[in-house]
């Protein structure tokens, strides 16, 4: 039972993960705590579907679709709105009750042209892969490979590439960086460009795991996933990657029996933020965060 | 259009734009005066609204009593989640309050024996029973809209709401005129210059938080009453976004810019129940719903891309950052 937990905690953890490090990404650039990210990842699972319901495409090019159309709205948002308001040197504040905003125009307009029905895509929910003790669905197989492999991948990139280098330099100390001759502008696209294949990768994948979903269902994961970017320390996509999977395993493990009997699992969400504020009791900045943000 | 034309149905918007006045009223001492960026105010309205009605029904309480208990219990909310994040960055702040609202809704949705449970305060007394936590309430309006000599219920109500709106928007004004209202601004513009001159920081901003919280339990109070019933999907995250909006409407940093906004939106929000002309008569009468959002959405962006101090507010006191 305990390990069946820690797996199912891994699945959630790494679509936490993947989640957590889009958000992560932009506010290491921008500043910007984006409230309007779960609408973005209900936009990438809802094209999905379209790719896969209607069109009768396999799941991996529907997931692609998804993605691609997720990063492309992440990239007009930029421009047409991000920018003018970078422009007026809008603050925190701004950006975030922005986000809000446009996160009410995302989601009523997803529920306009999508309807509130619930969907699922034409994945068989019923075959199961035994490993041992623990069964996985494979939806939850494939999340886990899928999300475990993108994770590694956009470590690999952060770590490696010279983009990966001049994103972290720019969430580092974005004067600093400019002054060094980082051509600015084109690293705000790029942070949007993996921001929004985050979105949508992680959309899809939360709506395979989830098997039935409808376009409100990004707003439920959207706290879970601000809460392991706050545990990682804002702006810090490494802390993010760890702040979504110890999240995930946290809210599943908690269930265990065996743990003073066990939470009862309609409260996980607020397991997620009980360790969340225990977390910001001891390191207020986050286990990765920098105290002060120039 | 018939309703357009009722007083009820505009004494209701009245209503509900005065219960909106005294929660972002809560919001402008919080964020105006104090600068907490708090985004769970909803948490602390249910706060209030639920502490009241379990009170009268499963304690058996005089609703006079229980309703002061209800402000109380928000405003020991706000010291409670104010003692260990008012130290935390803006941000982290941020999310933590609106993590806080949903905690809150979260258990008002699953402890059914405390709550009532997804089925709201009508299954808060013993099974097989619809409970009521409004007799009281019902009998004294009853009373003063005889005294008053009005015909409507809606009209007592409104004047009840707007007449306790005064009072506060008025205390508020004058507290801020006081030495601490003048500390806690200093508090805001800049905390270490209020430090260094030995005031502590924490201490205003941790009054100033629970203030704005007792003033959201007041305003849960009316939604109780007004409303005669409550289930925890009232207190979802998206009416805090509209204290939020009305804030922006009326201005920043001003209190009698507050019953402003919430009028404006009050308007906006009835208003947009009427889109019965094309192009919206393309869509089906339910979708309308969505589209007053999207609406609602569209002035919060429009709002703090072209007027970051809100409508009336001034620039040189405070302008969204």
């Amino acid at each position: 039972m305990f390990l069946q937990l820690v797996a199912n905690g891994l699945v959630t953890g790494s679509i936490y993960a993947i989640a957590a490090v889009g958000v992560s990404l932009v506010y290491g650039i921008l500043r910007l705590v984006n409230f309007a990210y779960g609408d973005f990842m209900a936009f990438g699972a809802l094209i999905a579907f379209g790719v896969n319901g209607p069109l009768h495409q396999s799941m991996v090019v529907a997931a692609l679709a998804g993605m691609a159309a997720t990063a492309l709205l992440s990239l007009v948002l930029d421009a047409v709105l991000w920018h003018p308001l970078r422009i007026r040197r809008a603050g925190f504040m701004s950006l975030f009750l922005a986000s809000i905003g446009l996160a009410l125009v995302l989601r009523q307009s997803l529920l306009l042209a999508a309807g509130s029905a619930p969907r699922s895509y034409a994945v068989n929910p019923y075959r199961v892969f035994v490993l041992g003790s623990v069964r996985l669905s494979e939806a939850q197989l494939i999340a886990i490979a899928t999300a475990a492999g993108t994770i590694v991948l956009v470590g690999l990139f952060l770590a490696l590439t010279t983009w990966g280098r001049v994103l972290r330099a720019m969430a580092d100390d974005r004067a600093l960086a400019a002054v060094a001759g980082i051509d600015v502008g084109a690293a705000t696209r790029m942070a949007w460009l993996i921001s929004g294949l985050l979105a949508g990768l992680a959309g899809v994948l939360a709506a395979l795991v989830e098997y039935s979903f409808d376009p409100n269902f990004g707003f439920q994961l959207l706290l879970p996933v601000f809460a392991a970017v706050v545990l990682g320390g804002i702006g810090s996509a490494y802390g993010a990657l760890l702040g979504g999977l110890a999240l995930g395993l946290a809210q599943e493990v908690s269930t265990w029996s065996g743990f003073a009997g066990g939470v009862n699992p309609v409260y996980k969400p607020v397991v997620a933020f009980s360790v969340l504020a225990l977390a910001l009791l001891i390191r207020p900045q986050g286990f990765f965060g920098q105290a002060r943000v120039g | 259009m018939s309703i357009l034309a009722s007083g009820g149905f505009w004494a209701f918007v009245g209503v509900v734009a005065g219960i909106y006045t005294i929660l972002s009223l809560g919001l402008q001492v919080q964020f105006g005066f104090a600068g907490l960026l708090n985004f769970g105010q909803v948490g602390f309205m249910a706060l209030g609204a639920y502490t009241m009605a379990i009170l009268v029904v499963k304690e058996g309480w005089s609703m006079w009593l229980a309703a002061p208990l209800g402000v109380a219990a928000a405003a020991v909310g706000g010291l409670l989640l104010g003692l260990p994040t008012l130290r935390l960055r803006a941000d982290y702040f941020a999310i933590v309050t609106i993590a806080f609202s949903e905690i809150i809704r979260y258990v008002a949705t699953n402890e059914t024996s405390l709550t009532g449970g997804t089925q709201g305060t009508i299954a808060l007394g013993p099974t097989g029973t619809a409970s009521q936590y409004n007799g009281q309430w019902a009998a004294f309006q009853t009373h003063l809209q005889h005294s008053l000599g009005f015909s409507s219920a809606d009209a007592t109500m409104l004047v009840i709401v707007w007449t306790v709106g005064v009072v506060l928007l008025t205390l508020v004004w004058v507290a801020l005129r006081t030495p601490w209202g003048r500390v806690l601004r200093a508090v805001r513009d800049d905390e270490d210059a209020a430090a260094s001159l030995g005031k502590n920081v924490f201490a205003y901003k941790l009054q100033a938080l629970a203030l704005g919280a007792a003033l959201a339990g007041v305003a849960g109070l009316f939604y109780a009453w007004e409303f005669s019933f409550f289930s925890p999907d009232d207190f979802e995250p998206l009416l805090t976004f509209f204290a939020w909006m009305i804030l922006l409407l009326g201005g920043l940093g001003r209190v009698w810019a507050v019953p402003v906004g919430a009028v404006v939106f009050g308007f906006i929000f009835a208003g947009t129940r009427f889109l019965n002309f094309a192009p919206f008569t393309w869509v089906a009468s339910d979708e309308r719903a969505y589209i007053r959002l999207i609406i609602i959405g569209l002035i919060i962006l429009v709002l703090v891309v072209l007027r970051p101090q809100g409508l009336l507010g001034n620039r040189r006191e405070m302008v969204l950052e």
